[in-house]
């Protein structure tokens, strides 16, 4: 067997690529978050560094690397600091399947896909990566030898297997329809009707819904920020963390958030697809970055508006409704499929 | 038929979480476009009130004579003990002197470590010598800077917005190293 050089090389260049790319719009996710709940509040937010405040980010980084490492002396120390890695490598390997774009023909380069590799179980896999991203959270609140970090991870568990069902659930009726479980697949079966052949407006929007609030729920957002709410637990899973390693998990939580923005545009907004971007390829990356970037804008406008659960609402909710919802969603869905297909 | 009006209840519960959130939703939006409540204050100029009772400055009158001849009615009202004066006699003609009247200041100090500004030496003054001013930027070194001496405080009445100094006081301000308020009155 033969190791295909060229193509090892296309994917790591493409690696590359989509890494900085995708790591620049985290560290701008987290200006834009400071600066839209500030101006939601009235304020200006930061703005001194560098025009605007731009160069926010890279001062964050430098203060980051520049503070004292802290293991707290009755902390597990060998757990202690896998958490962090245990929390922030799965978020991210789940960026070798984004789809940026369809096929598009560039200068110099020639016919190149806009996906770092695309496979036939690319879904699953993204739900795998997310869902290991828990044992992070878990490890973090178990090693760190704190009751607010142990309670955060434990409310973090309780919360991700209850709204990992209603999530899974409510992205079948979407694949029912696309017949397929690669996310590039999933985004060219939603290119009729001129490019609007959203699943959202095509049978699925009750299950654009579930899928939008577990995904919510799963990034531990507000308002189902229960593992790091405050106002109880100090800071939750992470009270005991401090410096890089804090970075690590605030930069993993933010890659889920991205993640989840992105899988909620595949699987319902089209992904790329959208007026002409047939006639012009280039048009696909730019309608992606833009459904996504909303998401993440409705993230911030969320955490803008909206109070905290209570943890027995929280069940309620996602045991009592979003499950039945999701389950029901799959019924209709079925039943579409059976008969208007 | 309670299954049903069960199901009926649920949908209606979920339509008014809905519009209770968009409510909520649209209000925090509303709030994108609007003014900031923050200044970029030495960037943009603050407004102030024009009641404010910020840093004192010592008057003159339109001679150029100061207004204070040293009666200590506002070191006695100082509930904070914060003004010191050495008085003197100046029995020189009008046109020589250095205050108004016969009487004036030699020494005049303020400490604003100790100073509450209560306004009660404003009110006290009988020659309305002593007046507050607008500023408020106070920050200094070391707790000697906070108090304020004479030359400070005649000088200090030249960087107010709404005087027009001449040039030799313009360069008695200068002297000092205090450059006009960045302040709006309102």
């Amino acid at each position: 067997m033969s190791i295909d050089v060229g193509f090892l090389l296309e994917a790591l260049i493409k690696i590359v690529v989509v890494f900085h790319i995708v790591l620049i719009i985290l560290a701008y996710t987290v200006y834009a978050e400071r600066r839209v709940l500030a101006v939601i509040q009235n304020r200006l937010g930061p703005n001194r560094v560098g025009p605007q405040g731009l160069l926010q980010p890279f001062a964050d980084l430098l203060k980051f690397i520049f503070k004292e490492e802290l293991v707290p002396l009755a902390a597990n120390k060998w757990l202690y600091l896998l958490a962090p890695l245990v929390a922030l490598v799965p978020a991210f390997m789940t960026m070798i399947v984004y789809p940026f774009g369809g096929t598009v023909n560039l200068p110099w380069v020639g016919e190149i896909d806009l996906v770092v590799t695309h496979f036939n179980v690319g879904l699953l896999y993204v739900f795998a990566m997310t869902s290991l991203g828990v044992y992070g959270i878990v490890i973090a609140g178990w090693a760190s030898n704190s009751k607010y970090s142990l309670l955060g991870g434990l409310r973090s568990s309780a919360q991700m297997v209850s709204y990992e069902l209603a999530l899974s659930l409510s992205v079948i009726g979407a694949l029912l329809q696309a017949g397929s479980l690669d996310l590039v697949e999933i985004v060219r079966a939603q290119g009729g009707f001129f490019g609007l052949g959203w699943h959202i407006f095509w049978f699925q929007p009750l299950g654009f819904f579930i899928f939008l609030i577990s995904a919510i729920a799963e990034t531990n957002r507000i308002p189902f920020d229960l593992p790091e709410a405050e106002t109880e637990l100090v800071a939750g899973f992470h009270t005991e963390y401090s410096a890089m390693k804090f970075a690590l998990f605030f930069l993993g939580e933010y890659a889920n958030m991205l993640t989840a923005s992105v899988l909620a545009t595949v699987l319902f907004l089209g992904g790329w697809q959208g007026p002409f971007v047939d006639q012009f390829p280039l048009l696909g990356p730019v309608y992606f970055l833009g459904k996504v970037f909303f998401f993440i804008f409705l993230y911030i406008w969320l955490r803008g508006t909206l109070p905290r659960f209570r943890y027995d609402q929280l069940m309620n909710f996602g045991w009592k409704f979003l499950l039945p919802a999701a389950l029901f969603n799959i019924v209709l869905s079925a039943i579409v499929a059976l008969f208007a297909l | 038929m309670s299954i049903l009006s069960n199901v009926i209840d649920t949908v209606k519960e979920i339509l008014a979480v809905a519009q209770s959130t968009a409510t909520g939703m649209s209000v925090t939006l509303s709030h994108i476009p609007t003014r900031k409540a923050t200044v970029s204050y030495p960037d943009e100029p603050v407004t102030i009130f024009r009641r404010f009772r910020g840093e004192h400055f010592l008057d003159v009158n339109e001679d150029g004579k100061e207004k204070c001849v040293s009666c200590f009615l506002c070191a006695a009202a100082c509930p904070a003990d914060a003004i010191y004066i050495e008085g003197a006699e100046d029995p020189r003609p009008y046109e020589e002197r250095i205050s108004m009247d016969h009487r004036y200041a030699k020494v005049y100090q303020i400490d604003y470590g100790r100073c509450i500004l209560c306004g009660f030496c404003v009110d006290a003054c009988p020659t309305d010598a002593i007046i507050h001013g607008h500023n408020f930027e106070w920050a200094v070194y070391t707790p000697g800077e906070m108090v304020k001496d004479k030359e400070f405080l005649l000088a200090n009445k030249w960087r107010e917005p709404d005087v027009k100094p001449n040039e030799k006081q313009k360069h008695l301000a200068a002297k000092q190293k205090l450059p006009p308020l960045n302040i709006i009155l309102k």
